[in-house]
């Protein structure tokens, strides 16, 4: 059991999660979880991109049922075969997209009964009064207060969090014992979320166990009883109120006090072929590439100023919703900034497309492998030489397949890919052997500007080093790069110089010698406190 | 002894993988060949070889537009107008020469051009409205064959007919026309050489040219070639741009068959060309669409016709067997095949 000292502060446990993993193939994304959640209890769930939260809820809403460990239901072991099997355990899930929950062109009413609905109990007839009757039941859960003129109105005329709301009080029709609010917050106004968090402290006070998962660290520490830190598939912190920011933001981030300062400072630090990607002396940049001035990364972020420089390594840190896609995306060309400019010293002007960016050594990888770098079924050769295709084809357009498979063979064995050959199909690959084709196929040209985000999500740590070592090679060619990432470790580990990026505003810029991990918790935990 | 045990199991399961993949890759080429085979033996006629040159002829049409589809269907979309773009340059061609006594050359490029823009409208509709592509080109097909109508106040036009004031039409279909549907080159027939040569222009667009590279980039996975620099609404709307001037030529081929405007020429032709399209993704087992592919199921779809109609079956049989074929090919596609596949209606 990893949390010892944790004693539930009323009614009994309702849930308990031991031992619980999950893999995805030979990708491993739970490593053996213990969780209790109590009823009136609201416990976080914290974690960064890939820490293993969407994982979990999953299987407790009965999505994943082939995982190992098992699942207690007031002490009772059971299995959540299927998302209904889940909910008539009296495990109900509000999922992260509201829209998702909600069905247009009904009324708020049939919104509400729709489950009922969906369950055929009701006949092939509607009955409206039966409908009516049981949207006013979920009315009165959550003390809406909704009229009957409201109910009988499209529910897609209902504003974000009022749809939020419904969702909620509809779930909560099913008399749950354990109820799960992914990102609950992540469409709403500040004034939205307050109000569904007192809905929370009502249901806490009627004795539900709630589990919230959310980024927003602020409303964590506002309505949090206990907070649960996965990282890398592993609890690694499990806190009572009052919650320690400096215990949850390491647990969080990654690395022990010692060795991220053994990390950063060299000192007596792991055998250096240990260390993916470590650079003895972290260089200071050259000129710089690419000016950003006055540019407001999300819609309500003050402007920031910031110079990426050529000849170093750029780390950026930051949680979802940071900004670093914004960031990213932005220089790329591949979508606007609300405001501001970014100027190019050598380029004729910055690149409105990324076809101009490839043109002008702009380089991207995108942080989504799948959605936004593989082609589905196309091989290790065509996916490398798709940016440059201009390069292995001749006049009149002719491919010219020598030219491609010598590309593709110099990218196999510099990065060390582990494949077939060069016509191998990419979804036959590894993950990280696949993160190596997406990130190589930037390495052939020159690059000015390397944008790397999330470059080693899902990578194993030898793969990571084989990256690191040749995106560093870049910057010693002259190019400026830019790690993105959730990951201190990941970014302190390559980078020269370290930055934090908290909702569009930049806490943290120091080169990484001169910073430590209290900086960089200091960074994030500023935020906290505000 | 886990060992032993286990090999025989995983040798089988191989085995009876190996003969799925064998059978989706060569099924449709195995069936043409012993269809040819037993019409060959059976049937006198379908041996000599004005006939076997006749199946090019009348697969050309057909193989044309399937190269239109095929081509809409390498960037994710389908086309749906091929059919009443291919009967728009029927009556096109007709009126040009006929009502407008213009000589076949002019026919020709009006029609052509014709083609082109009604591809670009298919863009249009598409890339700029971001109307979906079944949608587009169904509404494109409706105004186009309404539009033909209205151009030939609904009637066929044929040469020197007669108008509504009571003259006679100054022109007629001329003879350098007609050689699109009746010329030869030797032995070979000019329909045959015009199928022979697209077809061999379109596999080299598809398979050995960057554009083709990135034509089947944008359907694989329109957001990573956006990433990677590929313009992929310029794309998109080449493609369906190429798919209206294939089926206008078809339409061409058409029209000088028949020496008419036939008002009802094309329509058949969408289902066909579609659907050989469709069979050619599932032919050797690639699961994208391409040139070789499309032009073979064409031949099937031809070689069954044409036997057919020799061993005296009702035309009506015809149809029920394209469908059978179709049925197969969707099933080797979207349900049999291992491989993942770029092919409609597919979520990315």
């Amino acid at each position: 059991m990893s949390s010892p000292v944790t004693t539930p502060r009323t009614g009994t446990t309702t849930v308990s999660v031991r031992g619980v993993g999950k893999s995805f193939g030979p990708n491993v994304v739970l490593r053996g979880v213990d969780l209790e959640i109590a009823g009136g209890e609201v416990v976080a769930l914290l974690g960064a991109n890939g820490a293993g939260k969407s994982t979990l809820i999953k299987i407790l809403a009965g999505a994943h049922p082939d995982h190992t460990g098992e699942i207690l239901v007031d002490g009772e072991p059971v299995r959540l075969a299927s998302p209904s099997e889940a909910r008539a355990r009296g495990i109900a899930t509000v999922h992260q997209r509201v829209r998702e929950g909600i069905i247009p062109g009904l009324t708020v009413a049939e919104n509400f009964a729709f489950d009922d609905l969906a369950a055929g109990g009701s006949g092939f007839v509607v009955r409206r009064a039966e409908v009516q009757q049981i949207a006013r039941r979920a009315v009165e859960v959550l003390d809406l207060g909704w009229s009957d003129a409201v109910l009988r109105r499209d529910v897609a005329t209902l504003g974000i969090s009022d749809a939020q709301l419904l969702v909620v009080a509809r779930t909560l029709l099913q008399r749950p014992k354990l109820l799960i609010l992914d990102e609950p917050t992540s469409a709403l106004s500040s004034a939205e979320a307050e109000r569904l968090f007192g809905v929370v402290r009502q249901l806490r006070a009627d004795g539900l166990a709630v589990l919230l998962v959310s980024h927003r660290l602020g409303e964590v520490d506002a309505i949090a009883d206990r907070a649960v830190v996965l990282r890398d598939g592993r609890v690694t912190a499990d806190v009572q109120r009052p919650l320690s920011w400096s215990v949850i933001l390491p647990a969080m981030l990654g690395a022990s006090a010692e060795g991220l300062k053994a990390t950063v400072l060299g000192e007596e630090g792991p055998a250096p072929d240990e260390q993916p990607g470590v650079d003895a002396e972290p260089r200071t940049g050259g000129a710089a590439v690419a000016r950003l001035r006055g540019v407001r990364l999300l819609g309500e972020s003050p402007p920031l100023d910031l110079d990426l420089n050529g000849g170093e390594v750029t780390g950026i840190v930051g949680l979802i919703g940071a900004g670093k896609s914004e960031l990213a995306h932005g220089l790329f060309g591949s979508a606007a900034w609300p405001a501001g400019t970014v100027e190019f010293p050598d380029l004729p002007r910055a690149p409105r497309s990324p076809a101009e960016a490839i043109r002008g050594g702009v380089f991207l990888v995108p942080e989504d492998r799948a959605d936004q770098a593989l082609l589905p079924g196309w091989s290790i050769e065509r996916t490398l030489s798709l940016p440059f295709v201009t390069k292995v084809s001749g006049r009149l357009g002719v491919l010219n397949g020598g030219g491609e498979r010598h590309r593709a063979t110099t990218v196999i064995e510099r990065l060390g890919i582990v494949a077939r050959g060069p016509r191998t199909e990419l979804n036959e690959l590894s993950g990280g052997n696949q993160q190596k084709v997406v990130v190589g196929r930037w390495l052939v040209e020159r690059a000015r500007l390397l944008l790397l985000d999330e470059p080693f999500r899902g990578v194993d740590l030898g793969a990571r080093r084989d990256i690191g070592d040749q995106v560093r090679a870049v910057a010693d060619a002259g190019g400026a790069v830019v790690v993105l990432s959730a990951d201190v470790d990941e970014v302190l580990e390559i980078a020269d110089r370290v930055l934090v990026l908290v909702e569009g505003r930049l806490t943290l810029d120091s080169p990484v010698l001169q910073v430590s991990r209290d900086d960089v918790v200091r960074a994030f935990s500023g935020e906290v406190a505000r | 002894m886990t060992s032993t045990t286990q090999q025989p199991l995983a040798e089988s399961v191989r085995v009876s993988v190996g003969i799925r993949e064998g059978i989706v890759r060569y099924g449709f080429v195995a069936v043409t060949v012993l269809l040819v085979g037993y019409f060959l033996i059976s049937e006198p006629n379908f041996r000599t070889s004005s006939n076997l040159w006749g199946l090019l002829v009348y697969a050309a049409p057909v193989g044309i537009a399937g190269l239109g589809v095929t081509i809409a269907m390498t960037v994710g979309g389908l086309d749906l107008s091929v059919g009443s773009t291919a009967g728009f340059a029927v009556s096109l061609a007709a009126w040009t020469m006929v009502i407008g006594n213009q000589v076949g050359g002019i026919a020709i490029v009006v029609v052509l051009i014709a083609g082109g823009l009604i591809g670009l409208l298919n863009a249009a509709l598409i890339v700029w409205a971001r109307i979906p592509d079944l949608l587009a080109t169904l509404t494109t097909m409706f105004a186009i064959m309404g539009l033909k109508l209205v151009l030939v106040d609904g009637r066929s036009i044929s040469s020197r007919m007669t108008l509504e004031d009571g003259s006679t039409a100054p022109g007629r279909f001329t003879d350098g026309f007609l050689y699109l549907a009746q010329g030869k080159i030797g032995p070979v027939p000019f329909p045959a050489i015009l199928l022979i040569v697209i077809s061999v222009l379109v596999w080299f667009l598809l398979e050995r040219t960057r554009w083709g590279r990135l034509l089947y980039a944008v359907g694989a996975n329109p957001e990573a070639s956006r990433l990677a620099g590929v313009r992929v609404g310029l794309y998109r709307s080449a493609a369906y741009v190429a798919a209206g001037v294939l089926a206008s030529v078809a339409g061409l081929l058409l029209a000088a068959r028949i020496g008419q405007g036939d008002v009802s020429a094309g329509n058949s032709l969408l289902l066909d060309a579609v659907a050989v399209a469709l069979v050619g993704t599932s032919v050797l087992g690639r699961n994208v669409p391409n040139a070789w592919g499309t032009v073979l199921g064409a031949l099937l779809v031809t070689v069954m016709v044409v036997g057919f109609s020799m061993m005296g079956l009702p035309y009506y049989v015809q149809d029920v067997a394209k469908g059978a074929v179709l049925l197969v090919a969707l099933l080797f596609s979207y349900t049999l095949s291992t491989r993942r596949a770029t092919l409609p209606g597919q979520p990315t």
